[in-house]
């Protein structure tokens, strides 16, 4: 909409120039890069006087940042299996939360509540010391490194919480979609998979990834158990570089950056879904 | 149990139904011959909907004894899903499952559930289509569909499915009234086929006009019953008259 002219020569205050149609002012991306080197600047003119090193901080963060962002990748595969194995099995423990059958319901019920009331740290420390560090089926060891067992412990918060989507979801639909597939003789699996499930996908969808938002934050705590990720890696970084104090905001900075950059898009794109689905249905 | 078609199709014998401590329904009786078109009319509240959803079983009864084509519905071990394969049901509120056409809300159930072969159907369904006035909406959306639009899919969803009986809760009770007229047609046109219809309505020139015969409920009782000249014109209960004098 071509915004209309005003021109007058009474004594009024015009209307400031006006943004695109539609768009409150918003974080952008360059507003965090532009945070980032602003840190960084000013952390390297604070205590460009106290160090005697020859190497300017931010030349110091340009040679770690190719092993920081290996380290970021690490989180990255960590969220993506994480998530995937939360999502199955937390979908699974979701349509068991809506079961007819009584046992299937009540354990589903407690295991998903058990684990989305229980801190994120408290299960990865609960997978890390209790998952054996390898299996032995006998004819064959399966080992078990650190890395899988944190991918199993961080998916366990997300099962949960999966599985309080998928019931959310199901719950949310009104109840004269089952009536409709009921009178036209479906079967209740029938109802679940043709009908209920594929109208919840689109509902699921932006809580989904809202969590996986979240997750891929708290793949950090995974440096608390030694797992070499990016928190892990800038604190080995940091102490290769002798503890200089100088170091310490750039290069956690840095760190903010890159999960800033990946996970403020995911949340954007969700806003977008969540607003396009609340239009139609 | 044989039926055969000189029996009542549908034979409801002093029916009670509770919601907890709430008694919907307490002893309602009435038959339904084949070819029959009758009408449910009475206050919000008097169990009318209620009836005609034990009727396919979506509600149970907790006494009294109901008969499709002979079948007991009141019975723990009735094969729910062979009842209503003879039963057809339209809503309120339509029910259309909004993630498909219309023309897949009306092939989905015969397809899946009856196993039809899916191009046959999809001939059937376009008939349909077309009986139902719809030419051309085919691949549109609930969402993109008027409410009336959304209600002849509905009933022509139900008949997709080659029911002996159709039940008609409220149908035209969500829509705007200038399509409150179009879903009545195809009501009334579907009734002039012989088909065997039991209506829950607040429309009473139109069950005047269809019905063969005319319930009134009230309190979880059928008051009044009889066929729509002498019920409208001749009302003896009190309850009655007064319900259609403020109604008419």
């Amino acid at each position: 909409m071509a915004r209309p002219e005003f021109k007058t020569d009474l004594p009024v205050m015009l209307a400031p120039p006006e943004r695109r149609q539609g768009e409150p002012l918003r974080i952008k991306l360059w507003h965090g890069i532009a945070l980032f080197g602003f840190c960084v600047l000013s952390s390297t003119y604070v205590f460009a006087d106290d160090t005697q090193a020859p190497a300017s901080a931010l030349s110091v963060l340009v040679k770690w940042m190719p092993l920081l962002l290996s380290g970021f990748l690490f989180n990255i595969v960590i969220s993506f299996c994480s998530m995937a194995l939360g999502t199955i099995v937390g979908t699974a423990l979701g349509l068991g939360q809506i079961s007819l059958i009584p046992v299937v319901k009540s354990s589903s019920w407690f295991v998903t509540q058990f684990f989305r009331n229980a801190p994120w740290l408290v299960l990865l420390f609960f997978a890390m010391f209790l998952l054996p560090f390898e299996f032995d089926l006998g004819f064959v060891v399966i080992p078990f490194p650190d890395w899988v067992k944190a991918i199993i412990g961080l998916s366990l918060p997300v099962m949960a919480n999966v599985s309080e989507v998928v019931r959310g979801a199901v719950r949310s639909l009104p109840s004269g979609q089952w009536e409709a597939a009921e009178s036209l003789a479906y079967t209740r699996q029938q109802t679940l998979w043709l009908i209920i499930l594929p109208q919840c996908v689109k509902r699921m969808l932006p809580p989904w990834m809202n969590l996986y938002s979240i997750l891929t934050m708290a793949t950090v705590l995974a440096s608390v158990v030694g797992v070499s990720e990016v928190m892990t890696l800038t604190g080995e970084a940091l102490a290769a570089e002798g503890g200089r104090t100088d170091l310490l905001a750039p290069f956690y900075s840095f760190v903010l950056l890159i999960f800033f950059v990946y996970c403020y898009p995911i949340a954007r794109y969700t806003v977008y879904l969540e607003k396009k689905f609340a239009v139609k249905d | 149990m044989n039926w055969t078609p000189d029996q009542p199709m549908v034979s409801i014998k002093n029916v009670h139904k509770a919601f907890g401590e709430l008694e919907v329904l307490k002893g309602v009786s009435l038959d339904v011959m084949k070819g029959e078109v009758i009408c449910i009319i009475g206050p919000s509240g008097s169990g009318k909907s209620t009836l005609i959803r034990c009727v396919n079983a979506l509600n149970d009864i907790q006494q009294g004894s109901i008969l499709v084509e002979g079948q007991e519905v009141n019975d723990p071990d009735l094969d729910k899903l062979e009842l209503r394969k003879k039963v057809g049901m339209v809503f309120q509120q339509y029910n259309l499952f909004p993630h498909k056409t219309a023309l897949e809300n009306i092939m989905m159930a015969p397809v899946r559930v009856l196993k039809r072969d899916k191009s046959q159907t999809e001939v059937f369904a376009r008939e349909l289509i077309k009986k139902v006035r719809l030419q051309g909406k085919e691949d549109s959306y609930p969402g993109e569909l008027s409410g009336g639009q959304q209600q002849r899919v509905a009933i022509a969803r139900s008949l997709a499915m080659k029911p002996d009986i159709m039940l008609f809760d409220e149908v035209t009770a969500a829509l705007d009234p200038e399509t409150v007229g179009e879903v009545l047609t195809t009501i009334k046109e579907l009734a002039e086929d012989g088909m065997t219809c039991i209506l829950v309505t607040h429309e009473m020139g139109f069950a005047r006009e269809v019905a063969d015969h005319i319930y009134f409920t009230d309190g979880g009782l059928i008051v009044e019953h009889g066929p729509p000249k002498t019920f409208f014109d001749k009302a003896k209960d009190p309850r009655t008259r007064e319900f259609l004098s403020q109604i008419l």
